[in-house]
Order: structure tokens, then sequence, then C-alpha cells
């Protein structure tokens, strides 16, 4: 039997009713990996022997009786940035190539509570830096839809995984739209939950102001799932929200009537792909034949928020990444003779050339003299930004948008930084202003999945997953497998 | 231009890193875009605009001040990448 395709909640049914057991299950999952993982290339590192005793212990509960939790016995794999106790955390960096963690990210620890499964951790751009997985040390990840394109990034694996059907249901990271693009790219559900919702304790740190871990999976009913499992305050991060955390699933409803759904007409302008536009423009259409109701608002300061955030996350990561010194842990370069040489050797020949750009495009706007110039206007802007989401939240429950301009695109590495950050411009704006965005799948360009992000207020990750439910119900393209196609 | 080679170099000593003599030019031609694209920010007039670093209205996040368990210097040192009586060892700082 095929469970590698199935959803997480299909599986817990089964699970339940004793019709599958878990051993049965990961195997399942570990042979799949087997089989493409030379073509998708979605993991850094695999952990059969721990997933396997895990999975036994979990068939035993079952079998004693004991009620188990949604995600239990269930595999999953973990962005290689969120830190695994005795499992091997890299970043796809060679900084951390090595490194054993020492503890559990606070998502871990919630997760192994409810008795989940690991089944590895998965690659991504280094450091979280990039949207195609191809600055990993470890070598590019390929779209399951077309192996000679890039399954977008940073979480690239952790989408490629799931497309590819390595894993049931998996985290990512998203600091400027890590999770949302990887999933429009390769026909899955990511959300990136409001800033404060998950802890961010034991995600290595990219941009703190702006980073946040989510779910990538086959459906919004399994993103609902692990949403219900990874949000709630933390003592260890003093930016998780003490706020009551909801029953996602219960926001599961087929209904968009009456719901009002904004279009910011600064996402359907130039540079949008025609063919994602077409597709868009079905959805709405969609949406609009289910009741919902269509408005146009403005978000004016939409164009300034790539070069605000490219200020703005790199200032943030050349504080965080300066704690990679070659002393405590992490890549040394062993043969300079003086404190000095030794961290400035183990740093330059740590990080890869992406990574070297944002620490030093940082360190220059946040450097005296500079820091008025880029690095203050810069959070100004964002200031302006988030109050164009505000007031254009005075008009609409929530919004539409693409979640690119553009479908997958070959593993080339043709295009220069400045190109690339561009297209990034949708979900950026969303990391800028806090809020919780989804992407679904909204259909096909030539064969390529195309994304459709849902944009909520602060803290209404209810109002987009019923949003999202409710066209994911109405169509098939969540169900349409990845063919591995390309070479 | 807003950086020469020669800034790059200096901003790179800042963040320690070393930039090889080969990429110095691309480096600094991808820098120079970056930076020039950041002019579209002064179109704007933020006078008076108050910045946002945070999105949070939380501020002095406290916690019981109870003790707990910390990391054993044995863990600590786990994955230091050279270790000398119990200490991290490291290269000789001062001359």
């Amino acid at each position: 039997m095929d469970l590698y395709k199935s959803t997480a909640h299909e599986l817990h049914e089964k699970l339940v009713k004793k019709e599958i057991s878990s051993v049965e299950l990961t195997y399942n999952v570990y042979d799949r990996i087997a089989e493409v993982e030379k073509d998708v290339k979605a993991y850094v590192t695999l952990d059969k022997e721990n997933a396997l005793a895990q999975a036994a212990k979990v068939d035993k509960m079952i079998a004693a009786g004991e009620a188990i939790a949604p995600l239990a016995g269930i595999p999953g794999a973990i962005k290689d940035n969120i830190s695994t106790k005795g499992l091997r955390t890299t970043c796809s960096s060679k900084m951390l190539e090595n490194l054993n963690p020492i503890y559990d990210a606070h998502v871990i620890e919630k997760l192994r509570a409810d008795e989940t499964i690991f089944l590895g951790k998965t690659n991504l751009d280094e450091f979280a830096m990039g949207s195609t997985t191809e600055t990993s040390y470890f070598g590019t990840s390929h779209n399951p839809w077309n192996l000679d394109l890039v399954p977008g990034g940073s979480s690239g694996g952790s989408a490629a995984a799931i497309a590819a059907g390595e894993a049931i249901w998996s985290l990512g990271s998203d600091t400027g739209g890590s999770i949302r693009q990887p999933a429009s790219f390769t026909g899955c559900v990511g959300i990136k939950p409001t800033y404060g919702r998950v802890s961010r304790y034991g995600c290595v740190a990219f941009a703190s102001s702006l980073d946040q871990i989510g779910p990538i999976t086959k459906d919004v009913t399994d993103a609902a799932t692990v949403l219900n499992t990874i949000c709630g305050v933390d003592a260890h991060d003093s930016t998780s929200l003490p706020v009551e955390v909801p029953d996602f699933t219960k926001a599961l409803k087929q209904d968009v009537k009456g719901l009002k759904i904004g279009l910011p007409k600064e996402y359907f302008g130039k540079g949008l792909d025609p063919k994602v536009d077409a597709i868009l423009k079905k959805a709405i259409a969609d949406y609009e034949a289910m009741g919902a109701e269509i408005v146009e608002v403005s978000l004016p300061h939409t164009e300034y928020a790539v070069i605000t955030y490219y200020i703005i996350a790199p200032a943030e990561a050349s504080a965080n990444l300066a704690r990679f010194d070659g002393v405590r842990y992490g890549y040394r370069n062993m043969k300079a003779t003086s404190a000095p040489e030794m961290t400035t050797a183990s740093r330059t020949e740590g990080f890869g050339s992406e990574v070297k750009r944002r620490i030093m495009l940082g360190t220059y706007v946040l450097s005296s003299g500079y820091y008025d110039a880029y690095y203050l206007k810069a959070m100004q802007v964002r200031t302006l930004i988030r109050k164009d989401f505000e007031e254009a939240f005075k008009q609409c429950d929530l919004l539409l948008t693409p979640t690119s301009p553009v479908v997958a695109y070959p593993i080339d590495g043709k295009m220069d930084p400045l190109a690339i950050y561009m297209l990034d411009v949708c979900t950026i704006p969303v990391n800028l202003a806090g809020l919780p965005g989804i992407s679904v799948p909204a259909g096909f360009a030539d064969g390529l999945p195309v994304g459709m992000q849902l944009i909520g207020k602060l803290l209404d990750e209810e109002t987009i997953l019923r949003a999202a439910y409710t066209f994911e119900q109405a169509h098939d393209y969540h169900k349409v497998m990845a063919p591995l196609g390309g070479k | 231009m807003k950086v020469t080679t020669k800034d790059v170099e200096y901003i790179a000593q800042l963040s320690r890193l070393t930039i090889p003599e080969s990429e110095m030019e691309k480096f600094t031609e991808q820098f120079n875009q970056i930076l020039n694209y950041a002019d579209i920010l002064n179109e704007l007039d933020t006078k008076g605009i108050e910045p946002t670093a945070h999105v949070l209205p939380l501020s002095n996040v406290l916690r019981e001040d109870v003790a707990v368990e910390g990391v054993s210097q044995e863990v600590a040192l786990m994955n230091a990448p050279a270790v000398h009586d119990g200490g991290f060892k490291v290269p000789r700082v001062i001359e």
C-alpha cells in the first residue's frame, strides 16, 4: 500500500482503527525515500533507527488502548535549522556540518510530547538565506514536479519532501517567504503564523524580528493539525505571545459566504507572470461564485518592501551570526595562530557567499554614518508598510495575492542576487507586518503548481484557514501527485 | 558607486570575513547594485514616523526569579572544536 501518499489526518484514522501500524507506515515512507531521494535530495540527514523505535513505541500505546495525539506515530520532516537534541542540525552550512545540538527547539519538545516521528532533517538555503536551496552547502534540492527546477526556498527540502511523498508533514521556517514560496513551487500548503504564535526557541536565528516556524503539508487540514501542536507561549522566547491558542481544525468550515476578500492591486501589477495571473483570476471568480465578496484594496508602499526587508533582515543577521566565532561550536580553522585570525579564517571558510554577502550588507547598514540612512529609514518604512495593511483590513477580512509572481524556475544559478530578491515581493511584506499568511495550491501553469497566498489580520489564522479550506475542498489540486519528471 | 573595493575590504574586516582578491570586483558590484536600489526609499518622506523594530506590543517580559538547572560543563563542551582542562581552548589572544 502506498501509505506515503496519504495525509496525516487520514493516517491518524487508520492508526486508531488499527488498520495500519506506525512501524509499517514509517517503513513505507523510508522505502519511498530510498526510491526517490537520489533525484529529489530533500534531506540532509536521516534518522531511521530512532524513527522506527519511536514508531514501535506508538504501536504499543495503540495496542494498549491509549488515546493518541493527531500526529502520534506519523512521520514528519524537520527543516535543518530547527534544533533537534542529539540529531545533527547543520543549517545546510559547512559552519555547522557536525553540530550535535544539546537541546530541542520548543516546537520539537511539543511534537515529541505528542509522540510524533522525525524522519530526518531537510535541506535549506544556507542559514535560510535564499529562495531556491541553491546556497546549501550540501547541494540543491530538486522540484518533484520537474527535477530540473528549483523547489523554492529556503524551506525547499521540507516542501520537496512533501511533494515527493518523502514525508507526511514537515516544518519550515519563514523570514521573508521561506515556507510559502516553496509550498507554492511544489504544490503544497504552507503557513507562516502570526509573529509570536510559535516560539522561535531552537530555530537558529536569521532575522529575529521576522523569523517564524510553520508547517508545510499536503492539505489545509494537516496544516491546521500541525499548527495546533506547535503554537503557544514559551518562557524561552520573550517574543512568543501569551495568548490562547484556538483549535485551528475547528476553523475548517466549507463556507466563505459573506467573507470580504481584498485584492491589493499592487500585487497584480508588473512582473506578474500572465499564467499565474490567469490562475489567480479564476480562483477569485471561484470565491465569488462561492459567496465571498471581492473588494479591491491598495497597499501603496508595496514597492518599497523588498529593499526594506533586504536592509532589516541582513542587519539582524549580521548580529545573529556574530556568534559563529569558531570558539564554542561550529567550524574552526585549526591552523590559525592567534584568536582574531582564527575567528576570521573560520568564518571565511565556514560561510558560503550568500551568507557572507548578507552579513556584510547588514554590517554596512548598521555601521556608523550609514545607520540613519539605511537601517533607521528601513524601520520607518516598515511602519508605513504595517499601516498599509491596517488600512486595507478596514475594508476586508483577508487579502488574496499570488504567493510568488512566477512558477518554479530552472536550477542554473544564472540569476543575480537582486533579481532573486525581487521575486519575494508578495511574501516579504507579510513578515514585515508580522501577519499570518498561507499558500494554497490554486492550479497549474504548464504542469507546474501555482500558489495563492491568503493574508490574515494579526492572530487571525482562522479566517485564512477557513478560506483556504473552502477553496481546497472545491478543487482537486492538492490531490495531484508530483510526477518527478524532467532531467 | 556607493562603495569601492576598499570600502568592501573594510566592511569585511568589521564582519570578521575575508573576501578573496579574485571575487572582490564582483562582490563590490553586487553590493552597489543592492545599495543603489535602496535609493528608492529616499522617495518617501519619513520625518516623524516611528520606526518599527518589532511588530509586537510586548515589552519587559519577565519571569519568576527561580533557579533552573543550566547546562553542565560536559554538555557545554560537547561541540567544542578544542578543549583544554574543561574549558574552550583557543589560540593566543594577546601577543
